[in-house]
């Protein structure tokens, strides 16, 4: 039963399934979470500093090229990191043939949120008064 | 009684016996902070959503902006942006509880309970420091 295999351990791997993309997953889901360290602690900090302040105080903040730039930034991790993480929930979670439609619809709705959030930040950005 | 002939009465008499789950698992810190990792993950999930629908509030104007703002301001609001602060800590904070482990450090079970207890020292404190800045500079303290 345990006698020393002479197989090299490529050898005994080989066969045995994809390494192809699952670890692309695994490491854009710590590259985004590494980013959104620096980001959603700036964010944070923000709101902390703004609470109270009125709506002429808070544009004028997102107005500058720092804020919205962070704001963009934030929401391309946050979603990108939100959509892996829930992948990974449905995929442990739903076993049903619904699994890949449920994956579809939560990764379509987390990059049409992305974009809806930068336009919403470019709007303040670029927008008049 | 030998254990030959106990055996085979109790084989018929009991199912097979099954790995330790959820159901029957004793919680630990680290089986607690593992799933508490998953669940705030899923809550901050509905807090993007938060933050898209508050940047295409201010986006669309002063009145639809000052509409979200009193919702969050009022008290059920406040509730549940305190919920949303600690789970923001508690995933940030067992975030980078697991980016350390990926270097391949801290599994020593005496590690693991140390990070552990850190984790949810820090959540709660960083929980409290940013509500006590926030309050105020809003100037309700």
């Amino acid at each position: 039963m345990n006698r020393p295999s002479f197989r090299s351990p490529l050898g005994r791997a080989i066969g045995l399934g994809s390494a192809k993309s699952g670890w692309q997953h695994w490491l854009v889901q710590r590259v985004t979470a590494v980013a959104l360290v620096p980001l959603t602690l700036w964010f944070v900090a923000s709101m902390i500093a703004h609470t109270g302040s009125d709506y002429p105080v808070f544009v004028a903040w997102l107005r500058t090229p720092f804020a919205a730039g962070g704001m963009i930034l934030l929401l391309i991790a946050l979603f990108h990191h939100t959509a892996l993480g829930l992948q990974v929930v449905i995929e442990d979670y739903v076993h049903s043939g619904a699994r890949f439609a449920v994956v579809i619809a939560i990764q379509l709705c987390c990059y049409g949120l992305a974009v809806v959030g930068i336009i919403a930040t470019l709007r303040i950005a670029f927008g008049g008064e | 009684m030998d254990i030959k002939t106990i055996a085979p009465a109790t084989k018929a008499l009991r199912p097979r016996p099954l790995s330790p789950n959820i159901q029957i698992y004793r919680p630990q810190l680290t089986s607690v902070l593992s799933i508490a990792n998953r669940i705030t993950g899923v809550v901050l999930s509905v807090g993007a959503v938060g933050l898209v629908i508050w940047l295409s509030a201010a986006a669309a104007g002063p009145e639809p902006y000052a509409m979200v703002q009193r919702l969050i301001g009022s008290w059920i609001g406040r509730i549940v942006m305190l919920g949303f602060t600690f789970a923001f800590f508690l995933h940030l904070c067992g975030g980078i509880r697991h980016l350390v482990w990926d270097t391949v450090h801290g599994f020593e079970l005496r590690s693991i309970y140390i990070s552990g207890w850190s984790v949810v020292a820090a959540s709660v404190l960083l929980t409290v420091a940013a509500w006590a800045a926030g309050l105020s500079i809003g100037g309700w303290l």
